[in-house]
């Protein structure tokens, strides 16, 4: 089971978001997508979710083609797509905003038993349970749009800027909440970000995205590592 | 006295009815986006499928079924076969904006066009399935009936069951979520476009249960809901245009107003009075009154 993107080209009307692109992400690794605004990270997680289409190339998860299929299908087929901008309704209750993942599976005891683990991850969306979503704070949105990612046991999760937007110690608690999930459940991860550093601290790949256009996959190792990368890149 | 419990008794059946075409307009506006004008059309045909049971097997009562149910399976057909090719094929530009509601108006005219064909263009009638002579209070006979309040009842009942439905189910919460955020919806794994075929179904019924309730006080004829759809719209901009219990909120404020100006002031206020209460509400609360709170702005 990967996650295989080849020649993937992507437009925004006459605007080229995302030229050429390929990458391979094998089970259970984190591939981290960085970039500068712009760079056409956001299109891409929007297009892998079904959400828009692409011009030209193909991508297939576990050997089965993902483009061109509707977001629905592709979230109830274990590829869960968290959008940027905190993505939670918030109008409804987080007890409800958590059931959205759960109310087309069959197995109503593991949704029971997937949204109980979800509370011990994120133990504070359980004392907030019938508040609005609108009235938590931008990181205990962001931690209850994950959970509701988790609840429907995704095998492919693709993360839009976790960070964005967060203070930097919940930043860094985010992370490594996902770096432990991600392990423990086995999942295999595109993790978009602008927040470079920290991406790929917990990432094993690292691809770097400039214009819609790959110019750096390796190891995020190898990336962190690299002063020629980080000062040209990375920013840092 | 007794002018004064008419006028509130009857305020209240008015409102009722303005209610139910008001719930019908905001199911659809929430599900699609759309401000359905075939609504009208939509409640009259169903009246008249009613009106021809009525004509068979004499029964007010199964002919108010088969109303309320051909009402839904026209909703969800002309939002599958009618509206989603629409929105497939109207993606961008200002043309989105007004697309489907300019193809709601060209549908309403083909409805009201082909219930001319098929019934003609005359006068129908509905008989009331109860009296609908006004009950005496202290010697004086009112301006409410059986009728009245078989009317109540039934949106009452209409009412509980769909907040029931909104509020206690998955395919409640399907709905809500497909309305707040149809993006967030479809990544959570819910069929949004069923979930909106279904919205147009729920208004397509309310719509045949308006009608039915509507018609046995006046005529049916092919434009006999235009009326009641710019009312029904009306109740539905004043309660918010989000939010069910606006409508329905809407719907009787509407009634208590346009009654109370007709009753006390002049019978030619009625619709003077309609667009009144929606400026002032428009000016005091542009959002309406009961649209639904967002968030905390973080």
């Amino acid at each position: 089971m990967s996650l295989i993107v080849e020649g993937l080209t992507i437009d925004h009307g006459a605007i080229r978001a995302i030229n050429n692109v390929s990458f391979k992400v094998p089970q259970g690794q984190l591939a981290a997508v960085i970039g500068s605004n712009g760079a056409g990270k956001t299109t891409l997680l929007r297009t892998l979710s079904g959400l828009k289409e692409a011009s030209s190339g193909s991508a297939t998860w576990n050997a089965s083609p993902i483009l061109g299929k509707r977001a629905e299908d592709l979230a109830r087929s274990g590829i869960m797509h968290v959008s940027d901008g905190k993505s939670v309704i918030a109008e409804l209750s987080v007890k409800d905003n958590l059931a959205l993942t759960g109310l087309w599976r069959k197995d109503k005891k593991d949704v029971k038993a997937a949204t109980n683990e979800v509370v011990e991850l994120f133990p504070i969306l359980g004392q907030r349970m019938s508040q609005s979503a609108g009235s938590l704070s931008g990181g205990e949105r962001q931690m209850l749009a994950i959970g509701r990612a988790l609840i429907a046991r995704p095998k492919l999760l693709l993360l839009d800027e976790p960070s964005l937007g967060l203070a930097p110690l919940i930043v860094e608690q985010i992370f490594q909440t996902i770096k432990s999930f991600v392990k423990s459940m086995n999942l295999t991860v595109v993790l978009v970000e602008q927040n470079a550093m920290g991406a790929l601290k917990i990432a094993d790949q690292g691809i770097v995205l400039n214009l819609g256009s790959v110019v750096l996959i390796d190891s995020a190792e190898k990336l962190l590592n690299d002063p020629a990368v980080r000062s040209a890149y990375l920013g840092f | 006295m007794t002018q004064f419990i008419t006028a509130v008794l009857t305020s209240l059946s008015s409102g009722a009815i303005y209610a139910l075409m008001a719930i019908a307009i905001v199911l659809v506006w929430r599900s699609t986006r759309v401000i359905n004008f075939a609504q009208a059309g939509q409640a009259v045909l169903t009246t008249y499928i009613g009106y021809t049971v009525i004509q068979r097997t004499g029964s007010f009562w199964i002919a108010l079924v088969v109303a309320v149910v051909s009402g839904a399976v026209i909703g969800a057909v002309i939002d599958r076969f009618f509206m989603r090719p629409i929105f497939k094929r109207v993606k961008s530009g200002p043309i989105v904006m007004i697309a489907p509601v300019v193809a709601t108006l060209g549908l309403l005219g083909i409805i009201q066009a082909i219930i001319g064909f098929v019934w003609g263009i005359t006068n129908q009638s509905i008989e009331a399935p109860v009296s609908t002579g006004g009950y005496k209070i202290m010697g004086t006979v009112i301006a409410f009936s059986s009728y009245n309040l078989l009317v109540l009842v039934f949106v009452a009942g209409a009412m509980l069951l769909l907040t029931l439905l909104f509020q206690r189910t998955n395919i409640g919460l399907a709905l809500r979520a497909s309305a707040y955020s149809p993006e967030i919806a479809k990544l959570s794994g819910i069929k949004v476009d069923s979930v909106r075929t279904l919205g147009w179904a729920l208004a397509g019924a309310f719509g045949g249960l308006a009608g039915m309730l509507y018609i046995p006080g006046y005529f049916l004829y092919p434009n006999a809901m235009d009326l009641l759809l710019v009312l029904g719209f009306i109740a539905a901009v004043i309660g918010g245009l989000e939010s069910l219990f606006g409508a329905f909120a809407g719907g009787m404020i509407l009634g208590f107003a346009i009654i109370f100006s007709t009753t006390y002031i002049s019978p030619k206020l009625f619709f003077p009075t309609a667009f009144i209460v929606l400026i002032l509400v428009l000016l005091v609360k542009p959002a309406g009154l009961f649209a639904p709170k967002k968030n905390r702005g973080a």
